[in-house]
């Protein structure tokens, strides 16, 4: 079965005053169509980057300095500028986390939305208008038709979310990467667009990469979990299988610190020191220093262990029981 | 459930933090961004030969233009580069009275620093408690301060210095004084919309909900943290005060040419710009332009570090 | 029973926006009107014994941040009091909060923003205790210190400026610089929901050891079920401006009263090994300038009634129970149109 999105390989580097940052270093992954996979990571984890890698959006005084990015087979990295702006947008989309980045706010969301299928596509503005309506009933937005006059400013922040979900989808593009896109919004409007996103993945067949900080989130919306860690993926797998039996020291720390897991007011298991800054990185596995399975191997790479759809980056990983 | 997270650990183990940054580091790197620009590097070198001539004046300049006794009517429009009967090359001239334009001109530069650097340095002070006051009380204190500042700022500076020196008549402190009421409006503004910025942050909450009292919060907690804006408003203002300082002089209003400053020799040679005698202006002119320049690049490199933007 | 620490006395707290002259003339013309008032907290009355740890909880808008600030004296109340150990906490001076006591703290949500930049870490921590005279120059350095590493940090750390900091520790010296103050009452503001999972396990960690330490007593304010549950004695849930359910926490979490309670844990995602199946609340929070008449949760409610959009339930104990929720279910149901006429 073919991918929608294969990544390989994928390095990004950032330049400083001090010498190169590597914020995505040598990050793999693939998802199928209809599936969602979740890139988890704490601040400074390079999963945002990642998203952000995966469009080719990196600007200055950053680059990617490696690997394949490939939508249906075909290498982004490898088309030209110009392919490459055609090809984000109708065949890769991106949601992030304020909507304000994809909407303008002194446009109406139907002008706007139909300017957006306009620019990949020759269509009537009555045709693209109707797509517009179209992607809204897709995500759920109520009276639609009223929608596409509205101003963003007029709409809630999680309708407004919504709405930077349907202009992704209006191109029916094959990967939508979604950057923390809950994260701002209300309990209850998350439930509301988490809901909607898993069906729009089971019924249209779009391939999801939602990045985001929330394991808790991840675990009840994705099929497939990266866990990421200084820039690279430390362990990957089935959703179900990396949250029920981690084998990455980190994942397992990032597990058990969730308070839900734990008896009310006692104390809860806690990985020590904080989150790491890349320019300061150790060698070897840069979770070493907060490690409690750590030993002197740890300071040369860490091996890629497992097998297939089961990956941990580890010296000393955890045994499945 | 394994054993490798233990529960009840004992240490918290916190790493260490950052090695300490000390001023001295703060400094550098400050300079290593500063440095990136070889033309604010340049600037800057500009900047401090013009006020290390204008200070040392006394020293350097081969004449002192305000002692009467030492000019000589034979000496009067020499041409640059010719040698008078001080025995010495008037390598920018003289005017029309014998003065050696080198020496009036250090001399001017002098004039003019300390005219900007007093006037900018007192309305940076009046600018600051104007804007913090009004950013702090808001209400009514806001509304009449800020409609007073933009009241100011719909007036060009240079008539409201006019009409100022109009009233006060001439002289280095009436000048100053002059200038300050044109220009405080500028930085009272800059205060206002940082500290406006700053006001609505968790820590003057959390001062003020300690609670700390008013001018505790209002100078240990706002004002360090208005401070970057206004130095490069700051800047730019201490050369507009030099060239509006020049602009009043060269109108007559401002020093005597018994003061000179860069402004009052511009407007001595200007009755003779149409003679072959163009050193008389010219060259007070370029000073003056130099000057003013050499400080607006520093300002704007100064403002490009500081912009958040920017920081890597 | 003595008398709770602290008392919140049917406060309401309402922010009216004064239009400017422009918008006047231009509201007068379309004939709208311009300006507007947030009914941001409604009749709030609560009290929390010495000792205890209440959570209050809900989503954006629903007044828990206000809450919070009047409590902690930034805000004075429109209308009601608090009132610490018998003492009002701020009174109102020329519209603007003054606070009286120094027995309550607060901890706020980011603490990238809540530490002066450009003030050494010691100086941040000591201010307060110095200008309050809690003891010499010298003492006041030796506690600073000695709170540092109370709070899992080093002495040393005191002539440090904030930015060298990680999130996590910019968060401790925080709670330092509350503690110099020997508060009575800590209020805090979302306080770990900035920081990273791994690191708001320390933190909150750190808070249940300062507690059985101490013996604090605080208001933590929290849109984070679980965090909340995990700290938390007592729970109110809070929905646009109102307490709609108040119960020990246990009693809480197993079983909620209030539909709006019961909504909101069925939509928090929960850290599991399956697919989850969504169970959204249906619509949007509405705004607070124009909040619903009669219970504000009606119109999003399953279970509403022809009362319930009439009449404002009030926070009563049930039938059985030592818990309060405002909602006519529980008092009565929700056909009556007035019970009280």
């Amino acid at each position: 079965m073919s991918a929608a999105l294969d990544v390989r390989g994928l390095t990004t580097r950032f330049a400083t005053r001090t010498g190169h940052v590597t914020a995505v270093n040598n990050v793999s992954f693939s998802v199928e169509p209809g599936r969602i996979l979740g890139l988890v990571g704490e601040s400074g984890s390079g999963k945002s980057v990642t998203g952000f890698s995966v469009l080719g959006l990196i600007d200055a005084p950053g680059e990617i300095a490696g690997g394949q990015v490939l939508i249906e087979g075909e290498d982004m990295r490898a088309l030209t500028p110009e392919a490459q702006r055609r090809m984000r947008g109708r065949r890769v989309a991106m949601v992030f986390q304020d909507p304000m980045m994809t909407l303008n706010p002194v446009l109406r969301v139907g002008d706007q939305m139909a300017m957006a299928v306009r620019v990949h596509e020759r269509v009537s503005k009555s045709a693209a208008l109707a797509r517009a309506r179209e992607a809204l009933e897709i995500v759920g937005i109520p009276a639609p038709a009223e929608r596409l006059k509205a101003y963003p400013h007029q709409l809630s922040g999680g309708m407004r979310q919504r709405v930077a979900i349907a202009i992704a989808l209006l191109h029916r593009p094959s990967v939508i990467i979604a950057d923390e896109p809950t994260t701002a919004l209300d309990v209850s409007i998350q439930g509301q667009i988490l809901a909607e996103v898993r069906r729009l993945a089971d019924e249209t067949g779009t391939a999801i990469v939602w990045v985001s900080h929330d394991l808790a989130v991840v675990s009840s919306l994705a099929d497939d979990i990266c866990v990421m860690y200084a820039g690279r993926i430390v362990e990957s797998g089935p959703a179900a299988e990396v949250i029920a039996a981690p084998r990455h020291p980190y994942t397992q720390g990032l597990i058990q610190s969730v308070p839900s897991l734990h008896e009310p007011g006692r104390k809860l298991p806690q990985i020590p020191g904080s989150t790491p800054q890349l320019s300061r990185l150790p060698t070897g596995c840069p979770f070493r220093p907060r490690c409690p399975r750590a030993t002197e191997v740890c300071a040369s790479d860490p091996p890629d262990l497992g097998t297939g759809g089961r990956r941990v980056l580890c010296h000393h990983p955890l045994e499945t029981p | 459930m394994s054993d490798t997270i233990a529960a009840d650990s004992e240490t918290l183990a916190v790493p260490s933090a950052a090695p300490r940054e000390t001023r001295a580091v703060r400094l550098r790197n400050f300079w290593a961004d500063y440095r990136r620009s070889w033309v604010a590097v340049a600037s800057l070198i500009v900047i401090a030969l013009l006020i290390a001539a204008s200070f040392g004046a006394p020293l350097l300049a081969p004449q002192d233009p305000y002692d009467m006794a030492a000019l000589d009517w034979m000496d009067a429009f020499l041409r640059p580069g010719t040698v008078g009967s001080g025995g010495y090359m008037h390598l920018l001239g003289t005017d029309n009275a014998g003065r050696d334009m080198l020496s009036a001109i250090f001399y001017g530069l002098r004039t003019s620093f300390v005219i900007g650097l007093t006037a900018g340095v007192l309305a940076l002070s009046i600018g600051i408690v104007v804007g913090l006051a009004a950013a702090y009380f808001r209400g009514r204190t806001e509304a009449v301060l800020m409609r007073v500042v933009d009241l100011q700022l719909s007036m060009p500076a240079i008539l409201l210095a006019l009409v100022m020196v109009a009233m006060l008549g001439q002289g280095v402190a009436q000048i100053i004084f002059a200038l300050v009421v044109a220009q405080y409006a500028y930085f009272a503004r800059t205060t206002h919309g940082a500290a406006t910025v700053e006001r609505g942050k968790d820590y003057i909450e959390a001062a003020r909900s300690t609670p700390l009292p008013t001018h505790r919060v209002l100078l240990r907690h706002l004002l360090p943290n208005v401070m970057p804006p206004l130095i490069v408003v700051a800047t730019v203002q201490i050369a507009s005060a030099i060239a509006l300082e020049a602009t009043l002089s060269f109108l007559g209003v401002g020093l005597p040419l018994t003061e000179p400053s860069l402004g009052s020799l511009i407007s001595n040679g200007f009755k003779y710009i149409h003679t072959d005698r163009y050193w008389l202006s010219i060259y007070p002119g370029l000073f003056l332009m130099i000057t003013v320049v050499a400080i607006n690049l520093v300002g704007d490199q100064v403002r490009t570090i500081l912009d958040p933007r920017n920081a890597r | 029973m003595t008398a709770p620490l602290l008392e919140i006395r049917r406060v309401s707290k309402r922010f009216t926006r004064q239009a400017g002259l422009i918008e006047r003339g231009v509201a007068r013309l379309t004939g709208q009107g311009a300006g507007g008032t947030v009914h941001a907290v409604t009749d709030v009355d609560l009290a929390v014994p010495q000792g205890e740890v209440l959570g209050i909880v809900g989503e954006s808008g629903c007044g828990k941040s206000t809450l919070g600030r009047v409590v902690s004296g930034i805000y004075a109340p429109s209308e009601g009091e608090v009132v610490l150990n018998g003492q009002p906490v701020a009174r109102d001076r020329h519209g603007a909060s003054q606070k009286l006591t120094t027995k309550v703290q607060m901890i706020h949500q980011d603490p990238f923003a809540s530490l002066n930049p450009r003030m050494k870490v010691g100086e941040t921590i000591g201010e307060g205790p110095r200008v309050h005279g809690f003891g010499t120059a010298a003492e006041i350095r030796e506690r600073t210190g000695s709170l540092l590493e109370q709070v899992g940090l080093e002495a040393s750390y005191a002539d440090r400026l904030p930015h060298q900091f990680s999130g996590g520790q910019r968060q401790r010296i925080a709670i330092a610089r509350a503690l110099a103050m020997q508060p009575e009452l800590l209020v805090l503001d979302e306080a770990v929901a900035s920081l990273d999972v791994s690191i708001q396990a320390q933190v909150l960690n750190l808070f249940t050891d300062l507690r059985r330490e101490l013996g604090l007593t605080a208001l933590f304010i929290s849109h984070d079920l679980s965090v909340v549950r995990h700290v938390c004695d007592r729970v109110a849930i809070m929905y646009l401006g109102r307490v709609v359910e108040l119960a020990g926490a246990e009693d809480l979490y197993r079983a909620p009263l209030h539909p709006y309670s019961e909504a909101l844990f069925a939509s928090v995602p929960t850290l599991g090994t399956g697919r989850a199946s969504f169970h959204p609340i249906k619509g949007e929070i509405p705004s607070p300038l124009a909040p619903p008449p009669g219970c504000a949760f009606h119109p999003r409610c399953p279970m509403a009634g022809p009362r319930c959009r009439v009449e404002v339930p009030r926070l009563k104990t049930p039938v059985q129970g030592a818990r309060q929720v405002a909602c006519h279910l529980h008092d009565g149901g929700t056909q009556q149109k007035d019970i009280a006429a």
